[in-house]
């Protein structure tokens, strides 16, 4: 039977990318983020994942306006990044884990969850930049994937709630796929943040220690926010905690905290990485 | 008889809700209003088009069909007015890349301070301030 062997959660900030591809990893402006993620490297080593579930936010590559899903799961064998316009390198492909993908597509939809399926869907560096983080120096990804993309672009977004909940039925999912993988649940985006208006630059230490504080025993504390709430707490693209908190839920209901690391600014965002364990 | 279909709070109806001082949701009305900005800064994923965006901008804004005030706020490069013109800052980051702008350029240019002004509020975050005391501190220091 497949095993869930925990969850990581990282901020995707685009910049990082930069600094990756720039070498910063040891620059004092970087170095305080990076140094999170040595924890990431042997934890991975360890427990060996070969399937990742990732949920993450496109960021206007696949998707536009006209089309808008809420909950959009990838079955794709493949799944490519392009140019998003701003002069990021490009990043490398994945591999998509194609039947598992539709099994847990079915059981989302007979467990009432109305998604959308993606047979071909682009990713950003909502999904690149925390694996290059994860895994430095890989010809390859050695993980298949399977993508989820919740809107957190166009308003209304899905609440919080319903976002665990998503997480919660990929969790009873997994547990009847009858595979034998080594399944890590991934969840990208934050933490506070807002990009656009006059509050540009605003960020929120406490509220982002209220979501780490409460991830591992007691994810139903985020839950109680509405969206607009969190908007106002986390800021425009601080709503990217819905990711962490769909993941939160895949992972299952008990959960211990075994790493975490949170510095801000990491360009105007508060960054953070957290590794969980089921308890 | 039970109410089958009780009363609930207008989902969306994000304008009825206690505003967020200086912060816009991207609703379906801004949806609407900016789809023409938007679907042009989205076309700005592929390099073709933002070479051409900057050979004719004129001719390229027209081929999206950009209401007059889009028009006006991309000619005056004025990021809260394309806001107010229905863009999201996910597509409008495309045409801030055109120029080379990133998020700190974007941030300084919507709040009205220097590039290193807007820094600075940023990291007076990381040293325990709030982001209304970095506010505060940043306009103190001009």
């Amino acid at each position: 039977m497949a095993e869930i062997v925990g969850a990581y959660f990282t901020s995707h900030v685009p910049s990082i990318g930069g600094a990756i591809h720039k070498g910063l990893q040891q620059d004092p402006y970087w170095k305080p983020f990076f140094d999170g993620y040595a924890r990431v490297h042997e934890w991975l080593a360890e427990v060996k994942p070969d399937v990742a579930i990732v949920f993450n936010n496109d960021h206007g590559l696949n998707f536009f306006l006209d089309k808008m899903p809420t909950f959009a799961v990838g079955a794709a064998p493949e799944y490519h990044n392009a140019d998003e316009g701003w002069g990021l390198p490009l990043y490398k492909s994945f591999a998509g884990h194609v039947p598992l993908s539709w099994h847990i597509i079915e059981q989302l939809v007979a467990d009432e969850f109305d998604i959308t399926t993606c047979q071909k869907m682009l990713v950003d560096h909502a999904l690149s930049i925390p694996f290059e983080l994860a895994w430095p120096d890989v010809d390859a990804w050695p993980v298949k994937i399977v993508p989820f993309a919740i809107n957190t672009v166009q308003h209304p977004l899905p609440s919080a709630k319903r976002c665990l909940a998503l997480g919660q039925a990929v969790h009873r999912a997994l547990q009847s796929w009858q595979g034998d993988e080594r399944i890590v649940i991934i969840g990208t985006g934050g933490l506070s943040h807002q990009l656009d208006g006059e509050r540009a630059g605003f960020m929120n230490r406490d509220y982002d220690l209220f979501c780490l504080d409460h991830l591992a025993t007691d994810p139903a504390a985020l839950t109680k926010d509405s969206v607009h709430e969190i908007v106002r707490l986390a800021g425009t693209q601080g709503v990217e905690i819905l990711n962490w908190i769909a993941a939160r839920g895949a992972l299952g209901e008990q959960a211990a905290e075994i790493h975490r690391n949170y510095h801000l600014p990491i360009s105007n965002t508060a960054g953070a990485t957290v590794l969980l364990e089921p308890a | 008889m039970p109410d089958a279909f009780p009363a609930q709070p207008a989902a969306g109806a994000g304008h009825a809700l206690p505003p967020i001082p200086g912060t816009t949701l991207f609703d379906g009305d801004a949806a609407a209003r900016g789809f023409a900005l938007n679907a042009m800064c989205y076309s700005f994923n592929e390099a073709a088009n933002r070479a051409a965006f900057l050979a004719d901008e004129d001719a390229y804004c027209a081929r999206f069909g950009l209401t007059a005030p889009q028009r006006k706020a991309i000619a005056d490069r004025d990021v809260l007015g394309m806001i107010a013109a229905g863009g999201n800052i996910y597509y409008l980051a495309k045409l801030a890349g055109i120029f080379h702008l990133n998020v700190q350029d974007v941030g300084a240019m919507q709040t009205g301070q220097s590039v290193e002004a807007f820094k600075a509020m940023l990291q007076a975050q990381a040293s325990g301030q709030t982001y209304e005391q970095a506010v505060e501190g940043s306009f103190a220091h001009g």
